[in-house]
């Protein structure tokens, strides 16, 4: 039954992505896109990957669609037709051999599902033999073990990434100041009764549902890089429906930036604690007096700056996005001036 | 009904793959090429979790259970940060495109080149036209 679905799933997929490719109009392909996540997101379970399909679903079907919108809106939605050539034989070619090496390739590799394949053999039966000793009896998710202890290094970098990532962007669109603040009583969602009183009851019960993402990512699925996403698309649906004003009494663009930075400085403080404590960097098992609850600290503290940084920075983005297009007071001001000099 | 997909999630990995790929090679908007990007990108993503399947596994959430089997969680922790790191740079990507959208009023590689450039296009002798300013 499995098989089936994965196999009807995955056919779907395809189609999705080909239509993707065929669309003109930028604006459906970009849903299309949010489609193609989510079908994914549906794989990934049928694989045994619930923290991926979880991240799957509320970044690309979530975040990462509205970010393309909200490019789309203060560019253009329509792909014009190339006046070269439309049809490109020669990309066309490359794909194919490129396609045809690769399929070729696959005819050496283990089937689907085969317990024997190497992949199997290595590492992942030492992690999950290991980890109830290792880490903490108290953490069944292994996924969450793997990530937060045995391969700290690893997710420290990839937090680091996404910080740089949100430093550049805020260095591109010249930081949270452009937002618009002549737009009084929010997006013109606002306008709509029924949005308002269905957006006002939803957006506390996601962010709690983030926090019970973050705090129950040791047991089940979950953990920082998911929470994140979801408590940051409870904020962008609040400031999509009420504005990027009222979004911004508590989070504030200063803020949202300084909480970029406590995330991370909460990883690396978690790092620093163990060589300081007198053993290696991310060696959570001094942070107590037994190392299996010491684990447990350091992977809730990791978890925890993770979870700050990815909401800070996916709030951030969205308000940095949204806010281009309409630009300050004082830039227009700066435009006339150059035009008149 | 047992079905055996063998190799089959691989070739769709591929068919993704190769489409995402030919998006960024054939179209010339800018955006159409990051959702190009983001096809490829996935497509890798399930080409790992593929291989992380073992049949009739589980979650890797440990069960009470002495013979529990489970899939293998290390494609789950490399790809479930490779997401939300995809994410963030797609970001920095789409932010590029709202610059160069700002400094020459297209998203369309040919028309970004034809200003830059001039008519001839960058292979004329003459170089780049000097004539834009980027905002």
């Amino acid at each position: 039954m499995l098989a089936l679905i994965d196999v009807v799933l995955l056919a779907f997929l395809a189609v999705t992505a080909v239509a993707i490719v065929r669309l003109r109009d930028l604006f459906a392909a970009v849903m299309v896109t949010g489609i193609f996540s989510l079908l994914s997101a549906g794989l990934f379970t049928v694989m045994d990957a619930v923290d991926v399909a979880f991240t799957e679903a509320s970044v690309g079907a979530g975040i990462s669609t509205i970010l393309m919108l909200a490019t789309l809106a203060v560019t253009q939605d329509v792909e014009k037709k190339r006046w070269r050539r439309r049809f490109s034989p020669l990309a066309l070619g490359v794909v194919v051999v490129t396609g045809a090496a690769l399929v070729y390739g696959t005819f050496d590799m283990p089937r689907y599902g085969d317990p024997d394949a190497p992949i199997h053999h290595y590492l992942a039966p030492h992690f999950l033999e290991h980890t109830p000793d290792d880490i903490n009896e108290h953490i069944p998710n292994v996924v969450t073990a793997v990530l937060a202890s045995y391969r700290g290094y690893d997710t420290f970098g990839e937090t680091t990434v996404i910080f740089t990532a949100a430093v550049m962007v805020l260095m591109l669109l010249g930081g949270a100041a452009t937002i618009d603040r002549r737009r009084p009583g929010g997006g013109r969602m606002g306008a709509n009764v029924v949005l308002r009183a269905s957006a006002k009851p939803l957006v506390p019960l996601i962010l709690l549902f983030g926090l019970y993402v973050q705090f129950h990512g040791d047991f089940g699925p979950g953990g920082g890089f998911q929470a994140g996403v979801i408590f940051a698309a409870g904020l962008v649906l609040y400031a999509l429906v009420y504005g990027p004003d009222r979004a911004q009494a508590i989070f504030t663009g200063r803020r949202l930036e300084a909480l970029v930075a406590l995330g991370v400085l909460i990883y690396g403080g978690a790092g620093v604690a163990g060589i300081v404590l007198g053993g290696e960097f991310l060696d959570y098992d001094l942070l107590a007096a037994d190392p299996q609850d010491g684990q447990h600290r350091g992977i809730f503290l990791v978890e925890l700056g993770v979870g700050i940084t990815v909401a800070a920075v996916m709030t951030t983005l969205f308000l940095l996005f949204t806010g281009r297009g309409q630009p300050a007071p004082w830039e227009d001001r700066v435009g006339e001036s150059e035009g008149t000099p | 009904m047992t079905l055996d997909p063998g190799l089959y999630n691989y070739w769709i990995v591929i068919l993704l793959m190769m489409t995402g790929l030919y998006t960024v090679i054939s179209r010339g908007n800018l955006v159409k090429k990051v959702i190009g990007l983001n096809v490829f990108q996935v497509s890798v993503i399930m080409f790992y979790v593929s291989m992380g399947k073992v049949e009739g596994g589980m979650a890797p959430i440990l069960v009470e259970e002495a013979e529990a089997v489970y899939s293998n969680p290390l494609p789950s922790v490399l790809m479930l940060t490779a997401i939300v790191v995809g994410v963030a740079t797609t970001a920095v990507a789409l932010a590029l495109a709202v610059r160069i959208h700002e400094a020459y009023g297209t998203l369309e590689e040919d028309e970004i080149l034809e200003k830059e450039y001039g008519a001839a296009g960058p292979g004329a002798a003459d170089g780049p036209v000097d004539d834009h300013e980027p905002g």
